[in-house]
């Protein structure tokens, strides 16, 4: 371990520490509106089903929502303990908005969440309605801050640097940075796929087992209804984001792509598979399809791309990890849509409960949304480096003056904590999905 | 209006309002091990489970308005007091999860996240009182860096105020209980209260002796004239509430034990901020020096003047409606 810098460490522990809090917030931003929309139907149609429905979910959403809120805790205070010349330096940018994020939407998250878990008995429906679609909200409005301060680092506008520290100049335009709209679309999609295959995995889980009850049907509809009008959006939104990075950071274009050199006019291949030497400077190994990378990105059949050549060595981010991540990502897009329009053609058939074929891929396709979406953050925020904020800011620069001995420490028992602890939870998650939706007729007595 | 005083007024406020709450939830993690049966703990667990999530973000408040307004205090003091602060950040992820993990865990599991909770109480509370100790012994600086080690804020007094915390929040759990419940368990909670509140009585004391001891010049802010008839009121006050807690707790009051904490509370926490006034990294930097532009300060004042007051509000319409006594076998689970 000790041939690590304290900068290897710091970025592991960061790397690792968000990658387990993403999970959560992902769940609970699907499952937050899921609910709403839940109890909409219920007060509409008073069918007890929905109700059934949402006492399932809500349980597993309490569980899941109690690791999201500690583990985005650390998250917070990361900054500053492994961070702090990024905190000083920018602080006064990021800090506003993470300020705006607890203020808007982790106290209303907060306030509405005790009424909402606990408060069938003691308000009335409509009130108990209207905290589920506060929370609801909330999550969505947290969603909107982080995703500004995030895109900010990666292309920053609406700043001056006086005295060595980023001074915010004009809000608007540092909140509205160039890719915070596709971002922030790209990402709430993708905590709704992710909480579409979840929902759905567990009605094909019951099915599988013969545990044919209408409200898992619902279940089961719902979640394809949502991946089957979400999944090509993602693709539009991806491939729109895509050209967005085209613009801003042409360097982690040509690292996605294991591009190193154009040739000159006569157009550019799509690498399909290979694997990017960054000692070597090229792409061993590559499947590629002519004209097809130009095709994409520029949409002309000759255009030049970016190429990893163009920058100096210091500057180029790590293409063999974002290729791939990158690949993976957008290979289960690929394949959350295929799967998309074989639900619509089975429940045209009406064979959409029995196809055990059809259900067993989509169990297994469960935990697909939340892969693609570390992937996809493995990509951006990797496609980012070496830069912490995007030309202004080196990460080597970015890191606080700790030895290597006490980052091992605190790593080491990060991983040691997060790795029982949100272990046991997914236990104690996956068990209550086991269980399934009980109907209140033969259910113990519930608020 | 001075930006950085009001942002040092709002971010007092907030850690106040941190120490006050989420002192109570921790205090029951403290008091745990005193309650054996499952009924009481399932009882205890749901005097806060509503709660517990509007409490610990007061926490996050804090440190994001450290950063937004004062980023060089967050960077030194975070980066400072990293150790013990990502302690108390892992402390708080294991029992914060043992609210909702105790009931979904398999009855021979549920003692693991018992101790969980004991133990993550404890610590977490523990290093807050460490982390509150070195802050108040200053933090070395140099440039714009800390200059420390990283072992600097063990010392005599840091231990010596983690045990202090300790007590505060254990006598804010103890009272917390009386309000909110009844019976065995209540009167359990009122013999805890009156052992708890001379234990803090003496943590006060001593506290209030070491500070000016170590540091001449807290001595010479307390203890100049005229500050001293100014400050004056404060020990009077404390022996006050004290005393009001004492006399609820032996007539059987419900809420009075726990306002009486609040009170006691509330005037340790000011004669800590006269002490190291104005100086947001003790003993250097100052509120002025380590501030954010005005075009930060003022940006988010706009929002926090507009949203807190809203926000009081639903937190108080929350604690409202789960007003009055738990029972047994209420909650959801
Ligand atoms: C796309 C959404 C998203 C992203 C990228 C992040 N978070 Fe998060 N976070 C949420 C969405 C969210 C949420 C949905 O609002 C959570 C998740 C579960 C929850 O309880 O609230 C949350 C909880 C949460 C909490 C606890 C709030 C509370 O007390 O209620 C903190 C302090 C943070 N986060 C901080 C961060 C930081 C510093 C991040 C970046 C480095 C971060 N989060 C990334
Ligand atoms: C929620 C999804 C996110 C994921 C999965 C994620 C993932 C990562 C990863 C893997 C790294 C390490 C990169 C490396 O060093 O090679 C990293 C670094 C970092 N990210 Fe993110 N990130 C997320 C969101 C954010 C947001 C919203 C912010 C800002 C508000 C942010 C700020 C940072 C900082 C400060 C670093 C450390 C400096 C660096 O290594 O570049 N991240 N992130
Ligand atoms: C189907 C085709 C998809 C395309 C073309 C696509 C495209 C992209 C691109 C180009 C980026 C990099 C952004 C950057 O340069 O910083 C990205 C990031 C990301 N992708 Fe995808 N994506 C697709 C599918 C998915 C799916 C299915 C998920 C998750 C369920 C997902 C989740 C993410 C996330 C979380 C990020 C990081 C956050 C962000 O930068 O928005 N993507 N995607």
């Amino acid at each position: 371990m000790f041939e690590l810098t304290a900068l290897d460490l710091a970025r592991t522990q960061f790397g690792f520490t968000i990658a387990f809090h993403i999970v959560f917030p992902a769940i609970t931003i699907g499952l937050a509106s899921y609910l709403a929309v839940l109890e909409a139907c219920w007060l509409r149609t008073q069918r007890q089903l929905y109700r059934d429905l949402y006492q399932f979910w809500v349980k597993a959403f309490a569980l899941n929502f109690g690791m999201g809120v500690v583990s985005g805790l650390v998250m917070a205070y990361q900054f500053g303990t492994n961070w702090s010349p990024f905190s000083e330096f920018a602080g006064s940018i990021i800090g506003p908005l993470l300020a705006y994020e607890v203020l808007t939407a982790f106290f209303l998250e907060a306030g509405f969440l005790g009424v909402m878990l606990f408060g069938w008995k003691r308000v009335g429906p409509s009130l108990h309605f209207l905290a589920t679609v506060m929370v609801a909200l909330g999550t969505l409005i947290s969603a909107t801050w982080i995703l500004a301060s995030g895109s900010w680092m990666q292309t920053p506008q609406g700043y001056r640097i006086v005295a060595g520290r980023a001074i915010p100049t004009d809000w608007l335009q540092v909140i509205f940075n160039p890719s915070f709209p596709y971002r922030l679309a790209h990402m709430c999609v993708a905590a709704f796929l992710a909480t579409a295959l979840m929902v759905g995995a567990s009605a094909a889980w019951h099915l599988l087992r013969g545990n044919d009850q209408p409200a898992i049907r619902k279940m089961l509809s719902m979640s394809l209804w949502m991946l089957v009008l979400v999944a090509p959006l993602q693709l539009l939104i991806g491939d729109l984001h895509g050209l967005n990075t085209l613009e801003h950071q042409p360097a982690k274009i040509a690292a996605i792509e294991g591009h190193w050199e154009n040739s000159g006019g006569s157009g550019e291949p799509l690498i399909l598979f290979g694997l990017p030497d960054m000692a070597r400077e090229e792409t061993r190994f590559a499947v590629a399809i002519p004209h097809l990378g130009s095709l994409i990105l520029t949409h002309s059949w000759n255009g030049p791309l970016p190429a990893l050549k163009e920058f100096a060595p210091q500057d180029r981010p790590n293409s063999t990890v974002v290729f791939w991540s990158f690949r993976v990502m957008v290979g289960l897009g690929f394949m959350m849509i295929a799967l998309g329009l074989w639900s619509v053609w089975l429940r045209w058939r009406g064979t959409l409960g029995h196809c055990r074929p059809f259900l067993h891929l989509l169990l297994w396709m469960g935990p697909s949304g939340l892969v693609a979406l570390i992937a996809g953050w493995l990509t951006t925020e990797i496609g980012r480096q070496p830069w912490a904020i995007y030309g202004l800011l080196r990460t080597a620069d970015a890191v606080s003056a700790h030895g290597a001995l006490q980052m091992s420490f605190t790593l080491l028992l990060f991983v040691l904590v997060y790795v029982l602890v949100f272990g046991m939870g997914i236990v104690y998650l996956l068990r209550l999905i086991r269980t399934g939706p009980v109907p209140l007729s033969t259910a113990p007595e519930h608020p | 209006m001075d930006l950085p005083l009001t942002w040092a007024a709002i971010i007092l406020f907030g850690i106040m309002m941190y120490v006050v709450l989420d002192g109570f939830d921790l205090g029951l993690g403290i008091l745990y091990p005193f309650f054996k049966t499952k009924d009481e703990r399932d009882v205890i667990m749901n005097t806060v489970a509503p709660v517990w999530d509007g409490n610990e973000t007061w926490l996050v408040l804090g440190g994001a308005g450290l950063l937004a307004a004062f980023p060089l205090a967050y960077a030194v003091i975070l980066s400072a007091l990293s150790l013990p602060l990502i302690l108390v950040l892992l402390a708080l992820v294991l029992r914060g999860v043992a609210f909702e993990f105790r009931f979904k865990a398999h009855e021979h599991e549920r003692h693991f996240w018992d101790k969980a909770f004991i133990g993550g109480s404890i610590a977490a509370t523990f290093f807050q009182g460490v982390v509150l100790g070195a802050y108040i012994r200053g933090i070395p600086v140099a440039g714009h860096a800390y200059s420390g080690g990283p072992l600097d804020w063990i010392s005599p007094f840091s231990l010596f105020t983690g045990i202090g915390l300790l007590v505060t929040y254990a006598l804010l759990g103890s009272t917390w209980l009386i309000m909110k419940t009844e019976g065995a368990l209540q009167l359990r909670a009122y013999w805890l209260t009156r052992w708890l509140t001379w234990k803090l009585l003496a943590v006060i004391v001593v506290v209030s002796v070491w500070t000016p001891l170590a540091d001449a010049a807290i001595a010479e802010r307390w203890f100049s004239l005229p500050n001293l008839l100014w400050f004056s009121p404060v020990p009077l006050l404390v022996a006050a509430s004290a005393w009001s807690l004492l006399r609820s707790v032996s007539r059987k009051a419900q809420a009075l034990p726990f306002l009486s904490t609040l009170a006691l509370v509330f005037l340790g926490y000011s004669g800590l901020g006269i002490s190291l006034w104005p100086n947001i990294v003790p003993p250097t930097i100052s509120i002025w020096q380590a501030s954010s532009p005005p075009e930060s300060q003022e940006f988010t004042l706009i929002g926090t003047l507009f949203i807190i007051p809203i926000i009081l509000a639903y937190t108080v319409w929350s604690y409202y409606v789960f007003r009055g006594k738990v029972k047994p076998g209420q909650g959801y689970h």
